[in-house]
């Protein structure tokens, strides 16, 4: 049987049009499109580090230990934010710690995006055991609190970059993946799915190029609502210290080693927080705004 | 039982009066005028049918009656005296004490409008706890159940003794109906507004629920306005009646005379609906066309687009004019498309 | 719910469990480092005591054999020994577990008493400030990374304002004998409002910061539930009846606006299961979370496992009771 048989749904303009408005409602929507303008901030930031950055964030000098921030007495304007115990500038490694939040945060949420959408395709159009295998496997993982699920899997695998990705990806497969089956389970009884079934249009086809683009929105609406989860799921690793090891900078396990210095040292352990608060609540944000933009009927 | 009602509206002064109402909901589209510029009387024990697709205001003319238009509707203009009162410029307390002891409400479906999550008897104690002001002062929560049960073996629920503890999905759909008009009557209001009390029923209930609302209304004394899509059941059980078409009255009068003669193409239109048992054979012809938007509408007559009679000069506001003793109707061609 | 019904459920929950418990006992069998090596590390053991202690453990045996004893220890309680306590597993865990339940408790009233009637308020004055301040406080609260909040927290009202502890779950000079083995209510029970003071200013720390993100979620819950209750039928209706507005709102609105919150309440529970590692640890609470957190850093395995294993069912089993509850509660579904 031969691909060229053309299914007579246009696909294209069908998704694109709502797809359009919706980015255009999106995008009226000042208070989002701030948001997202942040969080676009926080990501050039990333990319941009070591030209941003006043200082080495590896740097130690012991005469700076727990220097305070430059409004405070014994400040100095060069290192804004004071310094950690070791002396190294916090300002330039909370926007070094950026790479490590947005990078875990994009992987994750990708990975995980990419392998829910696959099994979830596969689990909602193939039915059968298919289904009843990967909906059990969804449930299994369900069973578990997710930061006692990376925990133990950091404990098991070690710390660093890879294995946190790892061991996030490990259960956030299960979110995308329930919502594309969700979704697929009612695009198949839609008529262009129908339509193509009935010119004898291959599995894969309909699969991939017929429905996946129809439900593409929900998808993208979560993946951007779990960075944020991931994000704090990642420092709140790193801040137990099964996460990112020093010395690279990491918000979380900053935050961690401001803590022995609360008592006279408040700076070190609040400004990284406030790096995590401002960039989650922008991503919630923005990703609030993006779901009422696809899905109007959500706002009240 | 159909009484003509002539007799009675030059005696009585109406209990409630309503002129020039405007009601208004906010769309994105635009301002949706739902009601515009009802007037309507209910005289003291008679029973008044409101006539109407939905759509047509009906329902909303007496949401504003009793204050309860849902959010973001408004009231825009008009006055309603009930009793006395002048209804538009009542408070929120005003609203409460008035509700449920002077004016009460029955809805379309009992099943969601009885709080499935409270049991019956506290949905009508709480009317008579609220209202009731010849409750004893000891004992006043036995005295509203004993009340409560005695309402209920009222409106014909076996065993409600046994049953008033019981939640609203415990009984069938016609009990339900029942237990609702019970909550409604349990403290003897001057007028019941009954907005399509029998569409959620079958056919042997809808009899039965309606010969209650009858019976009680005069058993009580009360007023009843019976709002409803279904020109048979308001031929059987009403007084006199007011059709009404995109927010407007467009005929009104007693009963028999408006069922025997309509005058407005819209209401030949209905009747030609109501199943004889002469014809049944014959098909329904049902009337083309659906209700017009209600924004920014005037100028035209609103039936235009679906009357088979309509001319040039139907485009403009059509006033109500008399057609007859007790009968008015809002057409232009009355006397032409009669023939 | 029917019986039948809930036999089925109950049914429901055997492979999940069990497929729980092969993904806790995969992940140690995984797990890099000879649990026996780790033990033997500071006594200088031959090969040969390592090899008898490898076989008195059963390490030597087949993975499924090894799965099947695990299982079946599980079953009856018994963990085996916690490498760094020299005790049982399970009676480590249940010294510690009084805490962390106190703890949780706390946060899930707190959170429930914060968010009921805000989300209530909320979705009365819709659109109004309270409601836009509602909105901004649950937005900041589900942002909140909870072990920087708490320590924030400790910094303003136990570093600079001195109110309360920095740490700890009670004085040591208040320790009163068990009786729910939950401090605050023991130190009432025997009479000790001292005690309980003491005690209740440990907690509320811990506790708010553990509550604010499911507050945060459950004022959204609550007010989404609310809304669409307002629109009923038979609030209509209620109002049409003439009585207070309060009743309406508290009484008819609520009572099935609280169903939907008491389900993610419950299911939330279990996500406090997985904060409490964080809180406990910012806190120095001593709970269970926090013990998992240090087992790992001595690599005490047969603790961590028995503890995830635990949570795991813990949560399983709350999502069950979310469940059911839902259908208790819901008399529509009942039918």
């Amino acid at each position: 049987m031969s691909i060229a048989v053309r299914v007579p749904v246009m696909t294209a303009e069908r998704i694109e049009t709502p797809t359009w408005q919706s980015l255009r409602r999106f995008a009226a929507d000042r208070f989002s499109m701030v948001a997202a303008i942040v969080v676009l901030a926080f990501v050039l930031m990333a990319v941009l580090a070591p030209w941003l950055a006043p200082h080495d964030p590896y740097e130690t000098d012991l005469l700076r230990r727990l220097q305070a921030p430059a409004w405070m007495e014994g400040g100095e304007w060069s290192y804004l934010l004071g310094c950690d115990a070791l002396g190294r500038d916090i300002l330039s490694r909370i926007i070094y710690g950026s790479q490590v939040s947005i990078t875990i945060g994009l992987a994750v949420v990708l990975i995980a995006t990419v392998i829910g959408t696959v099994l979830g395709l596969a689990a909602g159009y193939m039915r059968g055991w298919v289904d009843i295998g990967i909906s059990r496997l969804v449930d299994i993982l369900l069973g578990f609190p997710y930061l006692i699920f990376a925990i133990a899997l950091m404990a098991m695998m070690g710390p660093g970059l890879q294995n946190i990705i790892l061991a996030l990806v490990y259960k956030e497969w299960v979110v995308p993946a329930r919502v594309v089956r969700g979704e697929v389970l009612a695009a198949r009884e839609m008529e262009y799915v129908e339509a193509a079934r009935a010119v004898g249009a291959p599995r894969l086809h309909i699969m991939f190029r017929e429905i996946l683009p129809n439900i593409l929105s929900p998808v993208i609406v979560v993946s951007t609502i779990r960075m944020a989860h991931v994000i704090i799921l990642e420092a709140s690793l790193s801040f137990l210290g099964i996460g990112v090891q020093p010395p690279t900078a990491s918000w979380g396990s900053m935050v961690a080693d401001g803590r022995a210095f609360i008592l006279d040292a408040w700076w070190v352990c609040t400004f990284p927080g406030i790096a995590i608060l401002f960039l989650v609540l922008s991503i919630n944000v923005a990703s609030q705004g993006l779901r009422d933009a696809f899905d109007p009927k959500f706002s009240d | 039982m159909h009484s003509t009602r002539s007799s009675v509206t030059e005696m009585s002064t109406p209990l409630l009066s309503i002129r020039g109402l405007k009601t208004c909901f906010p769309t994105r589209a635009g301002l949706v005028t739902a009601v515009d510029g009802v007037d309507l009387d209910v005289y003291p024990g008679e029973c008044l049918g409101i006539v109407g697709e939905s759509g047509s205001g009906k329902s909303v003319t007496f949401a504003s009656v009793i204050g309860l238009v849902r959010s973001p509707g408004y009231v825009a203009d008009g006055s309603m005296q009930f009793d006395g009162i002048d209804l538009r410029g009542l408070n929120a307390d005003g609203w409460r004490t008035l509700r449920g002891r002077d004016i009460a409400m029955t809805m379309q479906d009992a099943l969601t409008a009885l709080n499935p999550a409270l049991t019956v008897a506290e949905q009508i104690e709480e009317v008579l706890l609220a209202h009731a002001t010849d409750l004893p002062r000891r004992g006043r929560r036995d005295a509203a159940r004993a009340r409560a049960i005695e309402m209920l073996r009222l409106v014909g629920i076996p065993a409600p003794d046994k049953r008033i503890d019981d939640y609203p999905h415990q009984f069938s759909g016609g009990m339900r109906q029942r237990i609702m008009i019970a909550i409604a009557l349990s403290c003897r209001p001057k007028l019941l507004i009954a907005d399509e009390p029998t569409t959620a029923l079958d056919v042997t209930i809808q009899a039965q629920v309606l010969d209650l609302i009858s019976d009680l209304r005069r058993e009580l004394g009360m007023s009843v306005v019976l709002i409803t899509h279904d020109l048979g059941i308001v031929a059987e059980h009403t007084d006199r009646v007011a059709v009404m078409y995109a927010g407007q009255i467009v005929e009104a009068g007693v009963t028999r005379e408006l069922i025997d003669r309509p005058r407005h193409p819209y209401t030949r239109g209905l009747i030609g609906l109501i199943p004889r048992l002469s014809d049944l054979d014959a098909p329904i012809k049902p009337i083309e066309g659906q209700v017009p938007e209600l924004i920014g509408l005037g100028g035209t007559c609103r039936f235009y687009d679906r009357c088979d009679f309509r001319a040039s000069r139907c485009r403009t506001d059509i006033p109500m004019e008399a057609a007859g003793l007790d009968h008015q109707v809002r057409c232009v061609r009355v006397e032409e498309s009669l023939q | 719910m029917k019986p039948l019904a809930l036999v089925g459920r109950i049914a429901q929950l055997v492979p999940v469990l069990l497929g729980v418990s092969v993904i806790v006992f995969v992940m140690m069998a995984l797990t890099p480092g000879d649990p026996v090596e780790i033990m033997l590390a500071d006594q200088q053991a031959t090969p040969q005591q390592v090899q008898a202690m490898r076989h008195d453990m059963g390490l030597d045996r087949p993975a499924l054999e090894r799965f099947g004893v695990f299982l079946g220890n599980a079953l009856t309680g018994n963990f085996g020994l916690s490498f760094f306590h020299r005790r049982p597993v399970a009676e480590v865990i249940a010294e510690r577990l009084p805490a962390t339940v106190e703890l949780t408790l706390a946060a899930l009233l707190l959170a429930i008493a914060i968010s009921v009637p805000l989300g209530v308020v909320a979705a009365v004055k819709k659109n109004k400030l309270v409601d836009r301040l509602a909105a901004l406080g649950s937005l900041f609260g589900i942002s909140l990374p909870g072990f920087w909040f708490g320590i924030i927290l400790i910094i303003l009202f136990a570093v600079h304002l001195k109110l309360l502890p920095v740490s700890g779950r009670m004085e040591f000079a208040c320790e009163v004998p068990a009786i729910t083995t939950l401090v605050t209510i023991d130190s009432l029970l025997r009479g000790r409002p001292d005690c309980f003071a003491n005690a209740l200013s440990h907690l509320i720390l811990p506790a708010l910061t553990l509550a604010l993100p499911m507050a945060a979620v459950l004022t959204r819950v609550q007010r989404a539930a609310m809304l669409e209750v307002l629109r009923s039928d038979y609030i209509v209706f209620a109002q049409a009846k003439g009585i207070s507005r309060r009743r309406v709102l508290w009484r008819h609105a609520l009572k099935n606006a609280l169903v939907p919150t008491v389900t993610v309440a419950a299911i939330e529970t279990g996500s406090l299961l997985g904060g409490n590692m964080v809180v406990e640890t910012v806190f120095g609470w001593p709970g269970l979370g926090r013990l998992v957190v240090e087992s790992i850093f001595v690599r005490n395995y047969p603790l961590v496992q028995a503890a995830v294993l635990f949570y795991a069912v813990t949560y399983v089993l709350l999502n069950f009771i979310a469940d059911v509850l839902y259908t208790m509660l819901n008399p529509r579904v009942r039918l």
